[in-house]
C-alpha cells in the first residue's frame, strides 16, 4: 500500500476519533500488521487531551476486495464478537463499526489486546509454560461458552455435515485438480457422517494463530470471520488438525495438549457430552478443508489476483494435508478403512 | 552442456543473498517475504533434484495399478474417479501403498520437515526393519 493511501486512511481515522470515543482528539501511530488474507489489520492509538492513549485495532475489508464464501463479513463478525464478549468469552471489545459514510471500506474498530499469537513461540518458549499447562482446560471451557451463545440473531448460515461435504466437493471440482487422496477422503466423509445435531454457534477457526496468549493463558479469541451455526464438535475437530500442531504431532490439541484433557474440560463446563467419533469426522473434514484452501490458491495465482511468493508457498502446502488424511483414514496396518 | 555455475549453484547463491544479505536490511514485512522467497527457491532446488524421478516412479505405479498408459494427469484423473466412486473397498493394499509413496515423494519436495512426513518415514523404516 502506498504512503499516500496510508496517509488517507490516517486522515479518515483522525476524523473518526471523536466518534470512536467522544473524549479522544487525535490518532497516532497507524501501522499495518501482517496476517489475514481476506482482511487488513491495522493498529493505531487514540489520543486524549490529558496525553493518555488507547491502542486500537482496525479490521478492514477494502472496497472491492474478494472474500471467500464462508467469510461472514465485518458487520456479522462484529455482532458475533459482541455476543461473545457479552457471554464472558475472552474477546476484544468492539468500539466502532465502520459505515459507508466513513469512506474507508467495511470493517470495525476494537480494543488491541497485548500478547502473542505466534504458535511457535507459544508452543516452545519457556515463558509460555504456564499458558500451555492450562491450555486444554481453557480451550475446553471457552469452546463450551461459545457453543452456549444464542447466535440466532447474528445472521449466520447453518452448516450440516452433508452440506459441508457438498461444499468441499464443489470447491475440489472447481480446482480442476485430480488428487486421489482427496477423492478417497470425500468418499470417507460421505460414509462416516455424524448425525445432525441441534445447531449451536461455532467459531469455525479456533486454533493457534487466532488465539491471543499471555504467559498465563488465552487472553482473547480472535478472527470470528467464519463463525456459523452447526455441530459444536466441529470446533474441537478443527483445533486438532495436524497443521496447527506446528511439529508437535503427539499433542493433538493445538500442539499443546491431549484430547482427553480438552474433552474433560468441555464436558465439565458445558454439561454436555463429547462425541469423539464426531470430533474425528470433523478433524478429517477440517484437514481436507485446509488442503482445499491451499490447493484452491493455485487459481488465485493463475488469475493473477495474488501471485505473491507467500501465496505460492501456501498453495504448495496442500500435500501436507494428504499425508495427514492418509494417516487419519487409511492408517498402515488397516487394509480397508471404512 | 551449459557452463558452471550450474542451476543448483546459482539457486544456492540467490538463497544465500536473500537470507544473509537482503533480509537483515529490509523492514519486517519485506524481510519475512525475502525469507519465504529463499524457502521457495529451496523447494525449487529439491524439485530439480527429485522431481523427474518422482514423477517417473508415480507414472510407473499408476500404469501398473490401472493397467493402462497415459499422461500423469490422465492416470491421476482415472485413479481419482476410481476412489471417488468406489467405496471403502476401492483402496486395495497396492493402491494404499501408491497413495503413501506418492504423497511422501511430494512432501520430500514440498515440505521435508513436516511432522507427519518425518513420522511416516520413521514408521516405514521401523516396519522394514521388522520384516527383515
Amino acid at each position: 500500500m502506498s504512503d499516500l493511501a496510508v496517509a488517507a486512511l490516517a486522515a479518515a481515522l483522525r476524523a473518526l476519533a471523536p466518534r470512536i470515543d467522544p473524549a479522544a482528539v487525535e490518532i497516532d501511530g497507524l501501522q499495518r500488521l501482517s496476517g489475514g488474507a481476506s482482511q487488513e489489520t491495522w493498529a493505531f492509538d487514540l489520543l486524549y487531551p490529558d496525553g493518555g492513549r488507547r491502542t486500537l485495532i482496525l479490521r478492514r475489508m477494502p472496497p472491492g476486495e474478494r472474500f471467500g464464501d464462508r467469510v461472514i463479513g465485518p458487520e456479522r463478525e462484529a455482532r458475533a464478537i459482541r455476543a461473545a464478549v457479552a457471554a464472558g468469552v475472552p474477546a476484544p471489545v468492539i468500539r466502532y463499526g465502520l459505515t459507508a459514510n466513513d469512506g474507508i471500506g467495511r470493517g470495525f474498530i476494537m480494543d488491541r489486546i497485548a500478547g502473542e499469537t505466534l504458535a511457535r513461540r507459544v508452543l516452545r518458549d519457556p515463558a509460555f509454560a504456564p499458558a500451555r499447562a492450562v491450555f486444554a482446560a481453557q480451550a475446553g471451557e471457552i469452546l463450551a461458552q461459545i457453543h452456549d451463545i444464542d447466535g440466532t440473531g447474528i445472521g449466520l448460515r447453518t452448516a450440516t455435515p452433508a452440506g459441508e461435504i457438498a461444499n468441499l466437493r464443489a470447491l475440489y471440482v472447481a480446482t480442476g485438480q485430480h488428487r486421489p487422496v482427496f477423492d478417497f477422503a470425500l468418499g470417507w466423509l460421505d460414509r462416516n457422517q455424524p448425525k445432525v445435531v441441534a445447531p449451536r454457534l461455532v467459531h469455525g477457526d479456533f486454533r493457534n494463530g487466532n488465539l491471543m496468549f499471555g504467559p498465563e493463558g488465552i487472553r482473547a479469541v480472535l478472527d470470528w470471520e467464519v463463525a456459523h451455526l452447526g455441530d459444536p464438535m466441529e470446533d474441537l475437530g478443527w483445533l486438532c488438525v495436524n497443521s496447527w500442531r506446528f511439529g508437535e504431532i503427539d499433542r493433538p490439541v493445538g500442539g499443546i495438549a491431549d484430547r482427553a484433557d480438552l474433552f474433560a474440560a468441555y464436558r465439565r463446563t458445558s454439561g454436555r457430552g463429547v462425541d469423539a467419533a464426531a470430533v474425528h469426522f470433523w478433524e478429517v473434514l477440517s484437514t481436507l478443508r485446509w488442503g482445499l484452501t491451499c490447493a484452491e490458491m493455485v487459481s488465485w495465482i493463475q488469475r493473477g489476483e495474488d501471485a505473491s511468493v507467500e501465496r505460492c508457498m501456501i498453495a504448495r502446502r496442500a500435500s501436507e494435508t494428504e499425508i495427514d488424511l492418509l494417516r487419519l483414514i487409511l492408517p498402515v496396518g488397516d487394509r480397508h478403512a471404512g | 552442456m551449459q557452463d558452471e555455475p550450474n542451476s543448483a549453484q546459482l539457486l544456492a547463491a540467490v538463497i544465500r543473498f536473500l537470507r544473509d544479505s537482503a533480509a537483515p536490511l529490509l523492514p519486517p514485512r519485506e524481510a519475512f517475504d525475502a525469507r519465504v522467497a529463499a524457502n521457495a527457491l529451496e523447494l525449487v532446488q529439491r524439485d530439480l533434484a527429485l522431481g523427474a524421478e518422482s514423477a517417473a516412479a508415480e507414472h510407473d505405479r499408476l500404469v501398473a495399478l490401472l493397467g493402462r498408459d497415459g499422461s500423469l494427469a490422465e492416470l491421476n484423473a482415472a485413479l481419482s474417479a476410481h476412489l471417488g466412486e468406489g467405496g471403502p473397498d476401492a483402496v486395495t493394499p497396492a493402491i494404499r501403498d501408491h497413495l503413501y509413496a506418492t504423497t511422501l515423494e511430494k512432501l520430500g519436495i514440498d515440505q521435508p520437515r513436516y511432522s507427519a512426513y518425518l513420522r511416516t518415514l520413521e514408521e516405514n523404516a521401523a516396519l522394514a526393519k521388522t520384516k527383515t
